[in-house]
C-alpha cells in the first residue's frame, strides 16, 4: 500500500542491474505520531502554562512528606502485614489455581480444541480487567475488608501465572511425553513426570515474580476499600496530613525492596 | 549394585532444602490465611454477583455506542490519549535517566545514585502520584497524562539500562579509528543500535500505562475510570457492564496490536 503511493527510488548498478530501494517509512510514521500528539493533547487539556505556574505545587507535597512523622509508625505495622498477607496468600493461591487451568489450555497436552480455547479465551479476559477494577467488584460482592482484596490478587495471578505457564508447557519438548504414553501412562501421569519437571523452575520463578508485584499492588487496594495500607494513603492523602504519608510511602519502599531483594535471591537460584 | 543405580545414587539429594522451603512455604501460608475476615461477607453479594453478570451480558447499548462526552467511545479515546502522551512524555524523560544510570556511560556513583532514585520512583503507586498532580492541574486528564508519565520513567528508564549496557562497544571503536566525530558516532553507531530497542520497550510500555490509565479515573484523574465507579456506586449494571466490555475490548485490541508490531521490531 505505502509502496504504491511512494513507488521506490530506482537505482541502476554499474552492471547495468535494476535495484529498487523502498522509500523510508520514517517521515509516515512520524507524522503519525505527531498527529496523534496533537489530538491526545487536545482530548486531555495538556497546557504547559498551567504545569509552568503551578509545578511547584507538586514539590511542595514532596517537602511536607520530608521528615516523615515517625509517630505513624504504631499505626502503619498492622495494615501494611495486612497487605502482605493478603498478597502472599492471593499469590499462592493464585499460583496453585493456575496449575490445572494452564494444563487445560496447553493446545500439546489438551487435544479438544474447544477446552483449548475456552480456557485461553477465559485468561485472557482474566487478565484484560485491570486489578483496581477486579478488587472494585469483589468489594460489592464480598464486601469491604481484606477479602475482596485477596479475591482480587488470586483472580490477576491465575491469569498471569496461568499465561506464561501454559506457554511454557507449550514449548516443551514432547518426546518423553509421547514416550511415557506409549507406555501405558495416562496424560495426567505423563504430564506429571514428562512436563511438570522441565517446567517447575520456571513456574516458581514466576510465581515469586507474580508476588513481588502484587505487594505493590496490594498496597493500593485499599484505595477502593479492599483492605491493607491503601485505606491509610488514601486517609492520609484526603486530610492532606502528607507527613504522615510520607512515613507510609518509606515504609512501603522499604518493603517492597526487601521483598524484592530476596525474591531476586531464590529466582537467581532457581534458574 | 549396577551402573544405573549407582548413578541413581550419586545424583545430589535436595530433598531435606526442598522440606524446609516447602515447610516454610506452609507456615506463610497459615499465617497469611489468618487474615481474611469474613464478617463483612453479606448475604447480599450473590444477588450482585448475578446483577453484574446480566449487567455484563445486556449491556447499555445506547451508552456503548453514542459518540458524545457520555459515552463509551468517547471516554476510552480519552483514556488513549492519555496513555499515549503520557508514554511520550515518560519516554523523554527516561532516555537521559537511562543514559546516566548506565554503568558503561557514566562513573558508578552517578549511576548507582541514579537507580536509586528510580527504585523510589517506582515503588510509589500510580494512585499517589494522581492524587499529588490533581493539587497541581485539578481534576481531569491533564493530572492523568502527567502520572503517566512519571510512573512511566521507572521502567522505561530500567528496561532502556539493560539495552545501554548490551551495546557493542567495537562499533564505537571501529568508527573512532576511521575517523568520524562524535555526532557520527553517535547518529550511525549507537541510534541503530538503541532504536528498535527503544522503540518495543515504548510500545510495550504504552499497552501498561493503557491499563493504569483505564484505573486513574478512580481518584478523579481522567479516563474511564471515574464514570466506572460511578456507575457501580449507583448499582447501575448494565452501564457497568457497556463500560467494562468498552474496555476489555479496547485492551485486548491494544494487546495484539503491540504484540504484533513488537514480534515485527525484534525480527527486522
Amino acid at each position: 500500500m505505502y509502496d504504491k503511493i511512494f513507488p521506490p527510488k530506482k537505482l541502476v548498478l554499474p552492471n547495468g542491474k535494476l535495484v529498487f530501494e523502498k522509500r523510508s517509512r520514517t517521515p509516515f510514521i512520524f507524522a503519525l505520531i505527531l498527529i496523534a500528539i496533537y489530538l491526545s493533547i487536545k482530548f486531555t487539556g495538556f497546557g504547559f502554562g498551567v504545569l509552568i505556574t503551578r509545578w511547584k505545587e507538586f514539590f511542595y507535597i514532596i517537602q511536607e512528606m520530608i521528615p516523615p512523622d515517625w509517630s505513624h509508625m504504631s499505626t502503619i505495622w498492622q495494615p501494611l502485614i495486612d497487605t502482605i498477607k493478603m498478597s502472599l496468600l492471593g499469590s499462592i493461591l493464585g499460583s496453585l489455581g493456575a496449575i490445572p487451568v494452564a494444563f487445560l489450555a496447553s493446545s500439546n497436552v489438551i487435544k479438544n480444541r474447544l477446552i483449548v480455547f475456552a480456557t485461553k479465551f477465559f485468561l485472557s479476559i482474566l487478565r484484560t480487567v485491570p486489578t483496581l477494577v477486579t478488587a472494585l467488584i469483589a468489594t460489592f460482592i464480598f464486601g469491604l475488608g481484606t477479602f475482596a482484596g485477596t479475591v482480587a490478587i488470586f483472580l490477576f495471578t491465575l491469569s498471569y501465572v496461568g499465561k506464561l505457564l501454559y506457554e511454557q508447557i507449550e514449548n516443551v519438548e514432547m518426546g518423553s511425553f509421547e514416550a511415557m504414553e506409549s507406555l501405558g501412562m495416562n496424560r495426567l501421569y505423563a504430564f506429571r513426570y514428562a512436563i511438570f519437571p522441565e517446567v517447575l523452575p520456571n513456574y516458581l520463578s514466576t510465581s515469586l515474580f507474580c508476588f513481588e508485584g502484587n505487594v505493590r499492588y496490594a498496597a493500593i487496594l485499599g484505595y477502593v476499600g479492599a483492605g491493607g495500607i491503601g485505606l491509610l494513603l488514601n486517609e492520609g492523602l484526603g486530610w492532606r496530613d502528607y507527613a504522615g504519608v510520607g512515613m507510609i510511602l518509606l515504609i512501603l519502599i522499604l518493603t517492597v525492596f526487601i521483598i524484592e531483594r530476596v525474591s531476586e535471591y531464590f529466582r537467581k537460584r532457581l534458574i | 549394585m549396577n551402573a544405573i543405580e549407582k548413578q541413581l545414587y550419586a545424583s545430589p539429594n535436595h530433598r531435606r532444602y526442598i522440606i524446609f522451603i516447602t515447610s516454610i512455604v506452609l507456615l506463610l501460608l497459615i499465617w497469611s490465611v489468618t487474615t481474611i475476615d469474613l464478617q463483612n461477607l453479606e448475604s447480599s453479594g450473590v444477588k450482585i454477583a448475578s446483577s453484574i453478570l446480566s449487567g455484563i451480558i445486556s449491556p447499555d447499548l445506547q451508552l456503548l455506542f453514542t459518540f458524545t462526552t457520555e459515552g463509551v467511545p468517547y471516554l476510552l479515546v480519552e483514556t488513549i490519549s492519555i496513555a499515549f502522551l503520557g508514554t511520550v512524555i515518560g519516554a523523554f524523560l527516561a532516555v537521559p535517566l537511562a543514559f546516566l544510570s548506565a554503568s558503561n556511560v557514566v562513573p558508578s556513583p552517578v549511576a548507582w545514585i541514579t537507580r536509586f532514585f528510580l527504585i523510589i520512583i517506582r515503588t510509589i503507586p500510580a494512585l499517589v502520584y494522581g492524587l499529588m498532580f490533581i493539587r497541581v492541574t485539578g481534576p481531569g486528564p491533564f493530572a492523568g497524562v502527567l502520572t503517566i508519565a512519571l510512573v512511566s520513567i521507572g521502567m522505561l528508564a530500567k528496561l532502556m539500562v539493560d539495552a545501554i549496557e548490551d551495546l557493542d562497544t567495537g562499533i564505537l571503536e571501529t568508527m573512532t579509528s576511521i575517523g568520524s566525530t562524535t555526532f557520527e558516532k553517535i547518529r550511525f553507531g549507537i541510534i541503530p543500535q538503541l532504536l528498535a530497542m527503544f522503540q518495543s520497550i515504548l510500545i510495550y510500555r504504552f499497552d501498561m500505562n493503557l491499563r493504569e490509565a483505564s484505573v486513574l479515573g478512580l481518584v478523579g484523574a481522567g479516563g474511564i475510570g471515574a464514570p466506572l465507579i460511578f456507575a457501580m456506586s449507583a448499582y447501575r449494571w448494565n452501564e457497568v457492564g457497556s463500560i467494562l466490555i468498552g474496555l476489555v475490548v479496547l485492551i485486548l485490541l491494544v494487546e495484539l496490536g503491540s504484540n504484533h508490531f513488537r514480534k515485527k521490531l525484534v525480527r527486522g
